[in-house]
């Protein structure tokens, strides 16, 4: 093959190319301004100019959850990388693949507090798996191979990737050779459990009484689902996922129990306090999941299957660890449960028991058919009637509040990678800019951005990204005129002393905003008009369509367990709760 | 008090993530050495944490997760030679100074003095020398500077680095 000679700036989005990434997400500026031609003059790899860094990192952040694949962010230097930072973060804290390349001051100023200069390397260390300064351009296709790799490997995460401006310089060229293999000391991956880990989880899956299968995150990272779905039948069990593994399971099998947790249904949390075996996959023992970790499973033996060891016994002492990844450690379960022909039969009793408990205080799916006074909207209605609309079959992208937690609860997700929200760092502003990377990857899919009022303003400059590259994204914004999950907290620990929670009178038209970006909006007040809204608004293809929902601004989110409390401890509605 | 002994890539940015670790993770760092090896392109370091809380299993794994880290060995479960230097300046003549040794068998060297001070060398176990140390706390300090703990396992065995892990696509 012919020599190829490239700039820094060139080989860099060659390297990316070679490593299949043919869209990034990002935004220019001085210290990127020699990558930024170098893109210009390609065509192999797609640029998308976001409004703002943090959407960038958004963006390439849905785009990852949703297709499996690594997402790509290119920022400047200085604020550039500090609006970048959140995004990072957000990624870090629920696993996700990103590469996120910064541009850096030119080699010789870093230090000297040039123009734009942060120390990029040691802003993003704490939340990035690992990162990389540039020391010469020669390496940059290396570097380029091993952030994939340590992005996408294991426990996927963030990898940061800082470039000084004279290292792409585009008169300083050199030969270009992407690595075919790569060298890296001392990076452990897990992929099977040992077989002596094997047969001790399959002795207490089998001996159990009342097992219960808790898949988290992890699970879908390893694209474990179908395992898991064999798993589960094999069992015959209550399955329940975490906020962040929705989908991992069918969420219409009958198996499922709903997500467990803070706000949990009553039958997931119930089978998580009375189970005598807890059998976690790709899940980490969380504190919005188990409550109070001194009064969590305390009559079950433990299961834990995760990539990374150090997840292990960090907050829940377990029984039988199994570091690998999920998809295999599950299949290695499954052989076994197969060959010894378990028979299941004596968890029936068991999974009664949770669907009585569902019969009890189960979440009401059917409440689209019942009347409001004042034909107010219940914040619950919206995602049924969207779920109704869409068929289940939508990319669901989320915020963070109340809006998040109605959709987790209402909306049932039967595949893994539908339902795109920040659950470890809880960042507002994730659902739009993340919807758009959705979009990108998925543009015949029907995409839908579940937000709030307060939310969606945390991020939405990015209706005019969506406008530049006609992204029909649908938004429904849950308006209840506050940061309702603020105003919970307030309502349920602060007396109702509302603190800094509403700013009624001074939010934006939404209908006129959406409008001013060139998109469709649209307003429903009424109950009655709920369903033909949400028809329109999907039917309306090719359109973005921002549908502001105006919600009961009163409605609570739950169950919610008690502070401190057990599993077992739920507060039911504003009148009921589980304990004294 | 866990020793950790712990192999690194020589990078720069890579003692940072290490030390990073422990100030994220609320962990605290007694003391801590770090140099080159016979291998240039690894760094060694030996750690030290006190008791108080620490999930020590938990701290190696996490430091392990670091990209950059190759190996981490708890001296402390192993059979292990730990070893510390201090080098002190008092107020003291030679003669005072050497009365306080007295009690004490660790190596000792007097390295400057003249009337008004004396400044020696102490090698030992760390313990020992806090206990010197506790005891000189009376007299008039001029100085004090510590290596930290070092300390390597027994044996012939050594903090194996693993080979160069080849990942190949096809
Ligand atoms: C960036 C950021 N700032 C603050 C918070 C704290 N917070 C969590 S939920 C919430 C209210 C969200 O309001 P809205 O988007 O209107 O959703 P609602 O709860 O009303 O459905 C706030 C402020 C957060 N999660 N993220
Ligand atoms: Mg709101």
């Amino acid at each position: 093959m012919a020599k190829v000679m490239t700039s820094g700036g060139e080989a860099l989005i060659r390297a990316l190319a070679d490593e299949n990434v043919d869209i990034i997400f990002g935004y220019p500026g001085g210290a990127a301004l020699h990558i930024y031609d170098a893109i210009y003059q390609q065509d192999r790899v797609q640029h998308i100019l976001v409004r703002h860094e943090q959407a960038a990192t958004h963006a390439a952040d849905g785009f990852a959850r949703a297709t499996g694949k690594p997402g790509v962010c290119l920022v400047t230097s200085g604020p550039g990388a500090t609006n970048a930072i959140t995004g990072i973060a957000t990624a870090y804290m629920d696993s996700i693949p990103l590469v996120v390349i910064s541009g850096q001051v030119p080699n010789h100023l870093i230090g000297t507090d040039a123009f734009q200069e942060t120390d990029m390397m040691g802003i993003s260390r704490p939340i990035v798996k690992h990162s990389f300064l540039v020391q010469k351009p020669e390496e940059i296709p290396v570097i380029v191979k091993k952030a994939f790799h340590i992005a996408t490997s294991g426990r996927p995460g963030p990898v940061v990737i800082d470039v000084p401006k004279n290292l792409t310089d585009p008169n300083e060229k050199f030969e270009y050779k992407f690595p075919s293999d790569l060298y890296l000391r001392s990076f452990a991956l897990y992929n099977e459990a040992k077989n002596s880990e094997v047969k001790k989880a399959v002795k207490l899956l089998t001996e159990a009484e009342r097992p219960v299968i808790y898949a988290g995150g992890g699970a879908i990272n390893s694209n474990a689902a179908e395992e898991i779905y064999e798993f589960g039948k094999l069992m015959g069990c209550p399955v329940t996922n975490t906020l962040m593994g929705l989908g991992v399971y069918p969420a219409s099998d009958e198996q499922f129990v709903g997500m467990l947790g803070m706000h949990g249904t009553y039958e997931a949390n119930m089978v998580m306090h009375e189970a005598d075996l807890i059998m976690a996959i790709g899940a980490r023992f969380d504190d919005r999941i188990t409550n109070n970790p001194n009064k969590f499973g305390l009559q079950a033996k433990k299961i834990h299957i995760d990539s990374d060891p150090s997840s292990i016994d960090k907050i829940i002492d377990v029984d039988v660890a199994m570091t690998g990844n999920a998809k295999k450690v599950i299949s290695q379960i499954n052989k076994e449960l197969k060959a010894m022909n378990f028979d299941n039969k004596k968890f029936d009793g068991w999974m009664k028991k949770a669907m009585q408990w569902r019969a009890e205080h189960g979440l009401n799916h059917n409440m689209l058919n019942q009347k409001n006074a004042g034909d107010i909207i219940l914040p619950q209605q919206v995602i049924q009637s969207a779920y109704k609309v869409t068929d289940g079959k939508a990319f669901v992208t989320s915020d963070v509040g109340q809006h998040q937690m109605f959709a987790a609860q209402y909306y049932h997700f039967n595949e893994p990678r539908k339902w795109i929200n920040s659950g470890g760092l809880g960042t507002m502003g994730f659902g739009l800019p993340a919807a758009m990377g959705v979009k990108f990857a998925f543009p015949d899919e029907t995409v839908a951005c579940i937000t709030g009022e307060g939310s969606i303003q945390m991020c939405i400059q990015e209706l005019s990204t969506c406008g530049q590259y006609g992204l029909p994204i649908k938004i429904i914004n849950l308006n209840n005129r506050a940061l309702g999950m603020v105003k919970q907290w307030q309502d349920m620990q602060y007396g109702g002393r509302y603190s800094s929670i509403s700013y009624e009178d001074s939010l934006p038209d939404f209908i006129k905003l959406a409008e001013s970006y060139g998109h469709i909006g649209m307003k429903v007040e009424k109950l009655s008009e709920l369903e033909v809204a949400m028809e329109e608004c999907f039917a309306l293809k090719d359109k973005l369509v921002f549908l502001d929902v105006y919600v009961d601004p009163d409605e609570h989110v739950y169950p919610m367990l008690k502070a401190g409390g057990d599993m077992s401890e739920m507060f039911l509605s504003k009148t009921e709760k589980t304990f004294k | 008090m866990n020793h950790i002994a712990l192999l690194m890539e020589n990078q720069p940015g890579a003692l940072s993530r290490v030390i990073g670790l422990f100030s994220q993770r609320g962990y605290n760092i007694d003391s801590l050495s770090v140099a080159p090896t016979q291998d240039e392109t690894l760094s060694r370091l030996t750690m030290t944490i006190g008791e108080e809380g620490a999930d020590i299993n938990q701290i190696l794994k996490q430091l392990y997760k670091l990209v950059d880290v190759v190996m981490v060995q708890n001296l402390s479960e192993a059979d292990a030679l730990t070893l510390e230097l201090a080098i002190i300046k008092l107020n003291k003549t030679k003669a005072e100074v050497e009365g306080f040794f007295k009690n004490y068998k660790f190596e000792r060297e007097i390295l400057d003095e003249k009337d008004q001070y004396t400044v020696f060398k102490v090698l030992g176990d760390t313990q020992e020398i806090e206990k010197l140390l506790s005891e000189l706390k009376k007299e008039e300090f001029l100085e004090v500077t510590r290596s930290g703990t070092l300390g390597m396992t027994k044996g012939n065995e050594s903090l194996a680095t693993n080979d160069q892990t080849k990942i190949s696509y096809d």
